[in-house]
């Protein structure tokens, strides 16, 4: 037992939020083990671990959505539960949940009033909110409905909404996954003047150079147990790293690409429409990828991803046969299996239900997509000795962490589900490979993996496409780099000829106004 | 002339025919909007006929009997409401289920009332507007059920609309997880909505058995509840839409009973099919612009909600 018996001088302000010793059961698992964390007014404090670390039950707890098994928790000295999310709101307690709780349907004023306690007549509200997001500069309309605003508007709407209830304690969850570097930037600007008003923020990220650029503490989860605490500034991102894995990090080198081969893949002039109103209609996209190389695109969620990679996986079929050609084949007509016939493979971002099957084992998920390539089936009927032993083959080749190839898809943790379904494309040797957000929330570690992965198959001579939000990511993989804004895909750059800002700045639509080269843009970290 | 003579009337039963489906429909609109999907309306109304029509002959008062049907109503689905909330039954298939054991629990109870006489709701008269021409008795001439059904629909959409009960329950519809992680009680509101749809439909029944007809027969509802369910998709989950569709059913229903009656060649079958068949014409219609539903349709319509999942 860890004594916490020292007294604070009676002139210190006492911590604004202190945890001592909060344990949480879960059936099969110890979420977390005896975690203290005491966070000061005012101060930007990190919480930094991989996936399953415990991150997000513990500021669940604190946030009142799960009750912890045990342990105390002290609010500014005075020692408290939290029932609800709306005692720990009444406490001046607010959270910006990584997945926005929002609904689409409804306006601005409408969701923002669902967060609060004491609403008011929705017009007033509208007022305070046209008040609170001009004083720190979060652009809102009230009157519009969610599924008309951009990602980075509605986490605005989760701010104002915490705003408006002049939080003592933030909790940021994961804010900046789904923001372009000037939108980071702004954010920063934000959390620092909240700050400096004496807030304080519970920032959880796994972008390691924005926590070492916003936050003053830092404390580290590893399977739920406080493995340290440190001042991120005086680390490196690496040095973070490996504080939260508990061991060394390797990351991949791209080695030089040789020169490149015949297009496997050429889109040409490939344009949609939609009955869906959520969706973003693809106008006069042109790209090709060729054999050997990485192309990436990069842009903000709901700028045309999810239709870009149905159409090029066959899922959507197009009206213009030559619009995808694979292989030197107009396929825009073909399904998904005539598709992965002509050497095309895909990984699609939702791994759970497009990726996998949840319910099916591993051995059966790897025949779903195997069996093409794989000697998998016989006669119609499933192989299934050669089934097995795929999985395994993929499980042990690509380090995947799961009880053998009878387990459940939904069991594996993310990253571990990740490797999976990209070993088990890459073990089929395609022609031309098609990723969605390959290290969507993904740890470090796993991340470094695939991205060795994908990085390999590229220099074995096949085409590879990644379509991904995370721009670190992508300049990491990609030999060239293009910017999906509104359906438009602009022209693809260089890696090594272009920057962060500038692929920001189209990210954020500036097609064709290129910036200074000194840039006056500020860096998001 | 006499063709315009037989407007009015036409007119007014057809604001009749139109009450037990916007009082199933209203009540379904609601607990849909809260993301619970009850198949059950024809079960209930039955219910809530049987036991409205059995209560006011033992107890001689009409208003005792469509309480009892309300409350008879909520119980029928406070029963799919355990099963789908708490226990996480198939909401489809618990919703069929519901609809059958209704069939077969009303005519149960209602084995020693077939045949019975009741006299009905008494009619408003004012002097004057009763009796004007064409609209009089449509709009001045009808019983108290059939005002509070209409009644009913401004009513449900200022809940919905204005105010913050009703904004919390299309929360809980639109995003169950979301609505969780700020505190509400999903399970408890979206309780509360399938007993008030439920009370609602037994309200639909006992009309058609304590007024419309007035007497009980098994099964008496005659796909009503179907229509209602279909009606609420019509309305794109907008309450007066719902009405004007109620209304639409309701004068088909009166047309085909008149078309009939002028002994016009078309095989009485054909004409009973009307209707239904305006029912799946407009579904289809609506169907076909896909981005109202998207827009109106409760997002979590019929998906089961588990707190800590």
């Amino acid at each position: 037992m860890p004594s916490h018996a020292e007294t604070f001088p009676p002139v210190a302000l006492p911590p604004r939020l202190e945890l001592r010793g909060i344990t949480k059961r879960f059936p099969g698992c110890l979420a977390n083990d005896h975690v203290d964390l005491v966070l000061q007014p005012g101060e930007i404090h990190a919480l930094l671990g991989e996936n399953g670390a415990g991150k997000s039950t513990l500021v669940k707890m604190i946030y009142g959505v799960l009750h912890p098994d045990s342990g105390t928790m002290l609010w500014q000295g005075a020692e408290t539960t939290v029932p609800d999310p709306a005692g720990a709101r009444r406490l001046g307690i607010g959270m910006v949940f990584q997945h926005f709780s929002l609904f689409d349907t409804l306006t601005v004023t409408e969701n923002i009033a669902l967060g609060l306690d004491n609403a008011g007549p929705m017009d007033q509200l509208a007022g305070r909110i046209r008040e609170v997001s001009e004083r720190y500069g979060l652009a809102l309309d009230p009157g519009r409905h969610v599924f008309h605003l951009s990602v980075g508007e509605r986490q605005r709407v989760e701010i104002v909404r915490c705003l408006l209830q002049d939080p003592k304690l933030l909790i940021m969850d994961e804010p900046t996954s789904v923001l372009t570097p000037q939108e980071a930037a702004k954010l920063f600007e934000t959390l620092r003047v909240l700050a400096a008003e004496g807030c304080t923020i519970l920032y959880i990220s796994h972008k390691l150079e924005e926590i070492r650029a916003l936050c003053s503490r830092a404390t580290v989860l590893r399977a739920g147990k406080v493995v340290g605490a440190t001042d991120p500034r005086q680390e490196t991102a690496r040095s973070l790293a490996e504080m939260m894995m508990g061991a060394e990090l390797s990351t991949p080198e791209r080695p030089p690409q040789g020169a490149a081969g015949a297009a496997r893949l050429t889109v040409r002039h490939l344009s949609t429409t939609s009955d869906n109103p959520f969706a973003t209609n693809l106008k006069d996209v042109n790209f090709e990828v060729r054999a050997g190389e990485i192309l990436g695109i990069a842009g903000v969620a709901g700028n045309g991803q999810a239709e870009l990679m149905a159409a090029l996986s066959g899922e959507a079929l197009l009206a213009d046969t030559g619009a995808v050609v694979i292989e030197g084949r107009s396929a825009g007509h073909l399904g998904p299996r005539a598709r992965r016939a002509l050497g095309l493979a895909f990984v699609p971002e939702e791994r759970l239900g497009r990726g996998a099957v949840p319910e099916l084992s591993l051995s059966e998920n790897a025949l779903l997509s195997g069996y093409a390539r794989k000697p998998l089936v016989r006669g119609g009927m499933v192989h299934f000795a050669r089934a097995r032993a795929y999985a395994e083959t993929i499980i042990r080749g690509f380090n995947v962490v799961a009880h053998g190839h009878r387990a459940e898809a939904r069991s594996l943790s993310g990253g571990n589900l990740q490797k999976f379904i990209i070993g088990r494309e890459i073990l089929q040797k395609p022609k031309l490979l098609v990723v969605g957000q390959p290290t969507w929330g993904v740890d470090a570690g796993a991340a470094a993996a695939i991205h060795k992965a994908l990085i390999d198959l590229a220099r074995s001579g096949a085409a590879v496409l990644v379509i991904s939000q995370d721009l670190d990511e992508l300049f990491v993989l990609s030999d060239r780099i293009s910017v999906l804004f509104h359906g438009r895909l602009s022209d693809s750059r260089p890696t090594h000829e272009t920057t962060v800002e500038r692929i920001g700045l189209l990210m954020g639509g500036l097609f064709g106004t290129p910036p200074d080269e000194d840039g006056e843009i500020t860096r998001a970290v | 002339m006499n063709d315009l003579a037989l407007i009015g009337p036409i007119l007014a039963a057809m604001f009749a025919a139109a009450t037990p489906l916007l009082f199933a429909a209203l009540g379904e609109l609601v607990v849909e909007k809260s993301g619970v999907l009850n198949l059950g309306v024809e079960g209930m109304m039955l219910v809530g006929a049987v036991c409205g029509f059995a209560v006011t002959v033992q107890t001689g008062s009409a208003v005792t009997g469509f309480l009892a049907a309300a409350f008879a109503g909520a119980a029928t689905s406070s029963l799919f409401a355990v099963l789908t909330l708490f226990l996480l039954a198939n909401q489809v298939a618990t919703g069929l289920a519901l609809t059958l054991f209704g069939v077969g629990l009303s005519a149960l109870i209602g084995q020693g009332f077939v045949g019975i006489p009741l006299e009905g709701l008494p009619k408003l008269y004012v002097p004057g507007l009763t009796d004007l021409p064409v609209v009089g008795q449509a709009l001045f001439g009808q019983d108290i059920m059939v005002y509070l059904a209409v009644a009913a629909v401004p009513l449900v959409h200022l809940f919905l609309y204005r105010t913050r009960a009703g904004l919390v329950l299309r929360a809980v519809g639109e995003n169950h997880t979301a609505a969780h992680a700020l505190g509400y009680k999903v399970l408890r509101i979206r309780f509360l909505a399938v007993l008030f749809g439920g009370a609602m439909a037994g309200l639909g029944g006992a009309f058609l058995s304590m007024d419309y007809t007035p007497m009980w027969a098994e099964n008496m509802t005659s796909g009503r509840g179907w229509i209602a369910l279909a009606l609420v998709v019509f309305a794109t989950w907008k309450p007066v839409r719902a009405m004007l569709g109620a209304w639409l059913f309701g004068g088909v229903t009166i047309l085909q009973l008149h078309v009939q009656g002028l002994g016009i060649d078309v095989p009485s079958q054909l004409l009973s099919m009307l209707p239904y068949l305006a029912t799946v014409l407009v579904l289809v219609l609506i169907s076909r612009d896909v981005a109202r539903i998207r827009l109106n349709a409760p997002a979590c319509l019929g998906k089961l909600f588990h707190p800590d999942a």
